[in-house]
């Protein structure tokens, strides 16, 4: 009897220590393994569609390499979604939904490959990209990420709206500060809608990537939160914004409250902060046209910068078959494909020379021509670690100071910059 | 003989007892004990979430993750928070559901609706319930409307004094049904002669309340004090939806909350077990408290 058991626990040790070799890892395959591999991408349907295609085209031709693709799990952020896959070593290949501002954590979690350690991903990534690309380098000086697609951020507005307020709706006064709080005050004055403009004033640490940043970067022609470790907003630059984005709150021009909705698309704003990928989400709710952000003095359409909203490529350390997921990111972010991209979702390839490449696609599509154009001036967030900490840092001074009015603005700023410099230095 | 019985019974005169409580002590093992422990673990360690075979060192910090929860001053706010919701929902807790159990173990008619009326709310997701709180307590929402000029400005949830209150009402309305249950099974051990007593002595209903039933029930009574303490310092969901994750401006963070951003956003483990480690103090001495005060044997 005795024996029976000891044979028993034998077994089942034995079957533990199995499962627990079987489970998870890291990915075996090196750098110039093929085979299937699978994929992730966002779950917006645009999205959806040209995933898709993009698979149905690359497993065509490559039946020995075999792409099965799902969208992104469910979750509060795709950011926790794939932390958590990391942690468990099941992420997929490759994730088409891939977060600048996490890429750092993801990083140092080990669950990134190195793009430049392909012999050609130095070379493929900055001539896909140019200059832009390097927004996207990691402290080594490494890619971690393939940069992809950005939807740079500008001001929609309602022209129904604004002809109603006794605006002229088809060149709207917007370009400066000034300009921009006396069309508000006329739009709130005329009662037109509750609220001129309504960015999300909740305090996730990436709400500010849609009311300070994109500011912040016009005003700055193209100046990061952070740079080399050190936080750049506490200057009369940083100033002016927040004290834009505070008279705003505190002459109500902006609601303090979260709205369950979108507040452009109910008409609950006349104005809103967005990328290109809400132009077919709005098509057929708003008669809508887009400008730049403002800045303090005004500066030209076609000098202004702003936020990217990017989505990158990550290709995942738990990947078995690498070299297959390199040469499908290739294919994925090729010419062709990124053309059927700009057509299927009207976000934008992180491509250098977009507007000439796709000069057709623009022709025939003058509303996204701006956008078009506006991405090749966009700034991302710091790739710095602790990048999620450090936004979070400055949404709640940010929070408190511009968005409740509690303090000073320049106490707020020089008091985020103490915390983010720490931060920024691993501190 | 005995001794000789005992040696061959090391699980006891009824061994099979050890086969059926196994699932529940190795469930108890696997998804209390092992996380507690860990994280005291990472809570003195160096310790960040890694890819399987990922090669990093986990040194041992001592109490820096302690020092570095404890000088930040979110994390105070977040107990005090915590202590505000406490002392809001507990007693309002304790108050309510006995008015109403009481009430309820007298009602004739319609009996089984106010029952269930009273535990629908517990029993329905949060993330549903706090879609009708927001329409009732938002700037534009069905209360204000009501209120008109009296109305806070700012209004309840983004208001820094009022955000906290709200949701310790919300958490109170909510979880009322499930103590309500729990004093109505009380109150089937109260000795009715009691009441009869106290009714041939002359006492009123009122004189019954505070004579037989508030004693008749005093476990009942520990028992809900300690589950809503609990509840409450394990408060996330309501601050996360309710109040936009936490605000205006941290003002109704919790301490779950601030483990989640530091933990999962901010990939901060070692410093939200820390926290963690805390809030488990925390709660442990409240109960102590409470467990003094609260439920302390008749002599």
């Amino acid at each position: 009897m005795r024996r029976r058991i000891l044979a028993t626990a034998v077994a089942a040790t034995g079957i533990l220590a199995l499962s627990a070799c079987s489970g998870g890892g890291g990915g075996g395959g090196g750098m110039d393994a093929r085979g299937p591999i699978t994929i992730w991408y966002s779950n917006n349907a645009a999205e959806i569609a040209w995933g898709q295609q993009m698979v149905d085209a690359w497993n065509a031709a490559n039946p020995d390499q075999q792409i099965t693709a799902q969208e992104i799990p469910a979750g509060s952020s795709s950011e926790e979604v794939i932390g958590a896959a990391i942690t468990a070593g099941n992420a997929p290949c490759l994730i088409f939904n891939t977060s600048p501002a996490a890429v750092p954590g993801f990083q140092k979690q080990g669950g990134l490959v190195n793009l430049s350690e392909f012999p050609d991903g130095e070379q493929y990534i900055t001539d896909r990209s140019g200059d832009l690309a390097d927004q996207y380098r990691s402290d080594d000086g490494g890619f971690y990420q393939l940069p992809w697609k950005s939807n740079p951020v500008m001001i929609f507005y309602n022209k129904d709206l604004f002809a109603k307020a006794g605006l002229d709706p088809e060149n709207p006064q917007l370009s400066t500060y000034d300009e921009f709080l006396t069309a508000s005050r006329t739009l709130k004055g005329a009662g037109v809608a509750p609220y001129a403009i309504n960015p999300a004033p909740t305090s996730e640490f990436f709400q500010s990537w849609f009311d300070f940043y994109p500011l912040y970067a016009a005003q700055t022609g193209g100046t990061q939160l952070v740079q080399d470790g050190q936080a750049t907003f506490d200057d009369a630059n940083g100033e002016a914004v927040a004290d834009f984005w505070r008279t705003i709150y505190s002459e109500q021009l902006a609601g303090n409250e979260q709205y369950q909705g979108d507040a452009f698309a109910d008409g609950q704003a006349a104005m809103a902060i967005v990328g290109p990928w809400a132009v077919s989400v709005y098509k057929d709710k708003v008669n809508w046209g887009a400008v730049p952000v403002p800045t303090e003095k005004g500066v030209a359409a076609d000098q202004t910068w702003t936020f990217s909203d990017a989505k990158n490529v990550g290709l995942f350390t738990a990947c078995d078959n690498k070299a297959t997921a390199w040469d499908v990111l290739k294919f994925a972010t090729s010419e062709e494909q990124d053309g059927a991209w700009l057509n299927e979702t009207g976000q934008m390839p992180l491509r250098k020379d977009l507007t000439t490449t796709y000069a057709d696609y623009f022709q025939a599509n003058p509303a996204y021509e701006e956008f078009g154009d506006q991405a090749a001036r966009t700034v991302e967030v710091p790739n710095v670690q602790n990048s999620v900490e450090i936004w979070q840092a400055f949404r709640d001074g940010y929070s408190k100071a511009v968005i409740f009015g509690e303090g000073d603005v320049s106490t707020f700023l020089s008091d985020a910059k103490s915390q983010i410099d720490q931060l920024a230095a691993g501190k | 003989m005995d001794a000789g019985t005992k040696r061959r019974r090391p699980f006891g005169a009824q061994p099979l007892g050890i086969l059926f409580s196994a699932p529940y002590l190795i469930f108890v093992g696997v998804v209390f004990a092992y996380p507690v422990i860990f994280a005291v673990w990472m809570s003195f360690h160096d310790y960040f979430f890694t890819a399987p075979g990922a090669q990093v060192d986990r040194p041992f910090v001592g109490l820096d993750n302690y020092v570095t929860a404890l000088t930040d001053p979110d994390v105070w706010r977040a107990f005090g928070n915590v202590g505000i919701f406490l002392i809001i929902n507990v007693p309002l807790t304790v108050v309510l559901s006995i008015l109403l159990a009481t009430a309820l173990d007298r009602v004739v008619r319609a009996r089984t609706f106010f029952r269930v009326a009273f535990y629908v709310p517990y029993v329905t997701a949060s993330v549903a319930v706090v879609a009708v709180w927001l329409f009732l307590f938002s700037n534009t929402g069905l209360i204000n409307n009501v209120l008109g000029p009296l109305a806070p400005n700012p209004s309840w949830l983004v208001n820094s004094a009022l955000a906290m209150p709200t949701i310790a009402l919300f958490v109170t309305w909510k979880g009322l049904g499930f103590y309500i249950l729990l004093y109505l099974a009380a109150l089937q051990n109260v000795q009715k002669e009691l009441y009869e007593s106290v009714a041939m002595d002359g006492g009123g209903r009122l004189r019954q309340f505070f004579s037989v039933t508030v004693p008749g029930v005093r476990p009942a009574t520990f028992l809900v004090v300690l589950l809503a303490t609990i509840t409450g310092a394990n408060l996330f969901t309501e601050p996360y939806l309710l109040t936009s994750g936490g605000g205006p401006n941290g003002a109704s963070t919790s301490p779950v909350l601030l483990i989640y951003q530091k933990g999962i956003e901010q990939q901060n483990p070692d410093v939200a077990a820390a926290i963690g480690v805390v809030l488990i103090i925390f709660v442990l001495v409240i109960a102590l408290l409470q467990r003094r005060f609260v439920g302390r044997e008749e002599s």
